[in-house]
């Protein structure tokens, strides 16, 4: 962000925090910094890898992202997504009162952020449960009942093992089947009459009649909450190690540590806690906006 | 901020300024790092040459030697064995020793040296890094000892998921070892970036630290990838997460995508640094100026950006579309071109340069050499119908090893006969040392250039057992397994009689240009009493002259000390 960034001199700072190895302590804040950018390029890519796969899947298996999609709950990411960005402005406004030397004003903006911490993993540690309690889960754990809007639903194609699974049958018109893509279309069991059911029902409800009777569902929809815990889930770890990182900042600025002429861990904190916030705001479009 | 100078009274160097255990093991000492992992790469290299040794006595026989049908045992469960010893054999070589054994063990010791530079820029997160690299070889002689992994060290899915060997160690230990590589990648780039002396700029910089930087970007852009492949691995078999396994509708391609994304630009990771070492040598012993000085630095990111889109060359045979196999067959020849540029620079600077065949330079040469075939098979292999025929043959086999092998290794030998002054202060023999590696110049040969014969006429790769056509071929290349042990094992008794009985090295025995070598040898604690000028150019020999006695070089004209202290502030990049 501000590459100019000052570093005011102040012998005794230097003496106790300057490492041997460096000249100054601009230049080893800048090496700090440089550093830190690095890191948080390596945890960018380690999501993007998993958006990749997000990204494949998606393409091959759209009819599964826009099923399951309807299980999330928009509200609580929304509500999520601003406890987040409210704790990353006062994060950054911690930053600027470390610059400053406003030694209360970073401990106050430290324990805000942490509180926004703790706020975002609740609401999230709650969205978990709900989850757990209608067996929304990964892989072969994955055995809810009830469909996104409460109508009881078959078991998943996708778990009965590949011999015994029965033959897809066509059951809706060819222009549904392009928009799904020919792959997605292996959805019924074999004894269901082919009608608007499974997903054709729910994404054009507008034009066909509304589906009765037990609701199918696409194949291996596992795979998209097999995502979801697997993304979510390392993101709060992320901020679970934010929060952590914070009551350390909080311990060292009582102790006084930090200052116009050393504030680099601050810094710091903040630059991956901006991250956290980043690598949130394409989680939630990507996860709770899937349909 | 230079050290109160103190006067020249006994010497004490990094090695013997403080001998307790405990000074090593919490050192912060770029060059401690360094040798350590020096020591653990070297032995890890041990553990994988022995394994390789049992690989090759294994095919000596069409039926296998070793691991064959018993009274008591079926050809099934014996050939498992065979399939273990391999892919710890990969396993090991590929992460344990080709990746870091340059980058971090040579890289270590003679980064700061070059910079003129106290140490790296994060020290503690060196030392990090090397724990770390040694959590990840303990997890993976965990995973050994209770059930050794049988799947090849690419961990191919689905046998990688159903398998019942101890995959879930063995791949968090490559995580670890991933986050010390990454660790190490970080804080070398912020070294070269931050810690140059003054005078150095990007373009006065030696081209080894050039090939540093290009494999360091590798490395933090790349490793994150197959981290987090190999974390779901891990998932997949313990929570059956589903990503990698068709019948729970994920894609098994999709692992093989996402390993060689990591995996293709590994190779760069172990080949740039070795192409680094050979730009230190190849002038130094023609002593004559580096040809083509900035071709050869940016071809180095060439590589290493190009590095990453070829990925799909690995996969031509696995469902790709004919699309995609033609754009990767196309990068993959792509990328042979930086490659070629270096060796031509090469050869330019040795034209009619005043050639030294010491040891350093003869390793030099068998690099120019084995690189040259392993990267011509390469390009064999990155033709598509020709792929087609050679995929998962001997001649990939071939291929791989020539370039590992004969590229990574050759190199790293040499550059630790060229640094084995500056790290030990001792000489090797240098007779021995030269007679060694033509006897490893010729193991080289005779192991892998059957293995490229036998696969162009079909024999599979990864097969416990073949048919007795190849085995006049096959029994060639375990002959060639048996010299380079001899070879080694030579090697080992003159660099320890080194360290023991070895004549005192000068500061500078090769006459190199680099700022390493107006360091003692070995350096001191901080390397350097003031911080080095860089104001010559470091492929300039005309100043360096011959001083016979001290039986190594000194620089003749050395700039007059400016009265004050220079600029302390580096040129920041
Ligand atoms: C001129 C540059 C190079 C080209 C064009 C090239 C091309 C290829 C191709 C096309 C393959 C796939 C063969 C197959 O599986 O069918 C391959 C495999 C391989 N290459 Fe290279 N290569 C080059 C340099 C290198 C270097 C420098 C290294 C390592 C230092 C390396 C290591 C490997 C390894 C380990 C494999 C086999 C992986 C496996 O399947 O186990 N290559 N190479
Ligand atoms: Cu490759």
């Amino acid at each position: 962000m501000s590459e100019a960034m000052q570093v005011e001199v102040n012998p005794q700072v230097v003496k106790k925090h300057l490492a041997h190895h460096f000249d100054t302590m601009q230049q080893q804040f800048d090496a700090g910094k440089l550093g830190m950018w690095l890191f948080l390029a390596t945890e960018v890519l380690l999501f993007s890898g998993l958006f990749c796969a997000y990204g494949v899947y998606r393409a091959l298996h759209p009819q599964i992202f826009q099923f399951a999609g309807l299980y999330l709950d928009p509200i609580s990411g929304l509500i999520n997504t601003i406890v987040l960005l409210t704790s990353g402005f006062t994060m950054a406004l911690g930053v600027r009162f470390a610059h400053t030397g406003n030694r209360k004003g970073l401990s106050v903006c430290l324990i805000l952020t942490m509180l926004g911490g703790f706020g975002f993993l609740g609401i999230h540690g709650y969205e978990y449960f709900g989850k757990y309690r209608q067996r929304l889960l990964w892989g072969t754990n994955y055995h809810p009942t009830v469909a996104p809007d409460g109508q009881k639903l078959l078991p998943a194609v996708g778990l009965i093992p590949p011999l015994a699974r029965p033959k897809p049958i066509e059951a809706a018109p060819w222009h549904h089947l392009t928009l799904m893509g020919k792959r997605g279309f292996n959805v019924v069991h074999s004894n269901l009459a082919p009608a608007p059911i499974g997903v054709q029902g729910v994404v054009s409800k507008a034009k066909l009649p509304a589906p009765t009777g037990p609701y199918s569902q696409p194949n291996n929809v596992q795979i998209f909450f097999g995502a979801y815990f697997l993304m979510t889930g390392l993101h709060s770890l992320h901020v679970i190690i934010g929060i952590g990182l914070m009551l350390w900042l909080l311990i060292r600025n009582i102790r006084g540590d930090f200052g116009p002429s050393y504030f680099a861990p601050v810094e710091f904190v903040g630059l991956y806690w901006g991250i956290v916030d980043m690598v949130w705001m394409f989680l939630f479009p990507l996860l709770y906006l899937a349909h | 901020m230079s050290a109160v100078n103190i006067p020249p009274k006994p010497k004490l160097n990094y090695l013997n300024c403080d001998k307790t255990i405990r000074s090593w093991l919490l050192t912060l000492d770029h060059k401690r790092i360094g040798v350590m992992y020096l020591i653990s790469t070297l032995t890890a290299f041990f553990v994988g040459g022995m394994l390789a040794e049992v690989i090759r006595t294994q095919l000596l026989v069409p039926k296998g030697l070793i691991f064959h049908a018993t009274k008591h045992m079926s050809s099934f469960a014996a050939y498992k064995h065979y399939n273990q010893v391999f892919t710890l054999h990969g396993i090991i070589m590929v992460f344990m020793v080709l990746i870091p054994i340059i980058v971090a063990g040579l890289g270590n010791v003679v980064i700061p040296l070059m910079l003129g530079a106290k140490d790296v820029a994060f020290p503690r997160l060196n030392l990090i890094s090397f724990y770390l690299y040694a959590g990840g070889a303990v997890m993976a002689i965990v995973s050994t000892v209770c059930g050794a992994v049988d799947t090849g060290w690419t961990f191919y899915t689905p046998y990688s998921i159903t398998t019942e060997t101890y995959v879930c160690f063995m791949v968090g230990g490559i995580v670890m070892i991933g986050f010390s590589s990454i660790f190490t990648g970080i804080n070398f780039i912020v070294t070269i970036h931050k810690m140059r002396p003054p005078g150095m700029t990007w373009f006065r910089m030696p081209l080894f630290l050039w090939g540093i930087y290009a494999t360091s970007i590798i490395q933090v852009a790349a490793t994150p990838v197959i981290g987090v492949t190999l974390l779901l691995l891990i998932l997949e078999r313990v929570m059956h997460i589903g990503f990698f396994n068709a019948a729970l509708g994920g894609s098994p391609v999709l692992f093989q995508d996402f390993f060689w994304f990591y995996s293709h630009p590994a190779v760069y990771i172990m080949i740039l640094p070795a192409m680094a070492i050979i730009s230190e040598i190849v002038p130094t012993f023609s002593r004559k100026h580096i040809f083509g000085y900035e071709f050869i630095a940016l071809s180095s990111l060439a590589i290493a950006l190009i590095g990453f889109l070829v990925w799909g060359h690995h996969m031509f045979v696995n469902g790709q579309s004919a699309e995609l196999d033609t754009i990767f067959s196309f990068l993959t020849f792509l990328v042979a071109v930086p490659s070629a540029v270096k060796v031509f620079s090469w050869m330019a600077t040795m034209y009619k340069g005043a050639i030294k065949l010491d040891t350093p330079m003869l390793y030099a040469i068998s690099f120019i050499i084995l690189f040259t075939v392993g990267g011509l098979t390469g390009v064999i292999l990155g033709c598509i119908a020709e792929d087609v025929v050679l995929h998962d043959t001997y001649f990939v086999v071939g291929h791989f090893h020539y370039v590992m092998f004969g590229g990574t290794i050759i190199a790293f030998l040499g550059g630790l006969h060229y640094w084995w002054p500056k790290i030990t202060g001792k000489m090797y023999n240098e007779t021995m040392g030269r007679i060694t590696c033509v006897l490893l110049f010729i193991g080289v040969n005779v192991t892998f250039f059957p293995q490229l014969i036998v696969g162009a006429e079909g024999m599979p790769r990864r097969y416990a057992s073949y048919l007795p056509q190849y085995q006049g071929y096959m029994i060639a290349s375990t002959v060639g397994a048996y010299i380079q042990l001899v070879a080694f094992l030579m090697m080992a008794g003159y660099l320890i009689h080194s360290i023991f009985r070895g004549r005192k090295a000068p500061d500078n025995p090769w006459g190199g240009a680099t700022l390493e070598w107006t360091a003692a040898s070995p350096p001191t604690h901080y390397n350097f009493d003031d911080t080095p000028l860089a104001i010559e150019d470091c492929y300039d020999y005309s100043y360096i002259k011959y001083d016979p006695a001290i039986d190594g070089y000194v620089r003749t004209d050395m700039p007059a000390k400016p009265a004050e202290e220079p600029e302390t502030a580096p040129a920041h990049g």
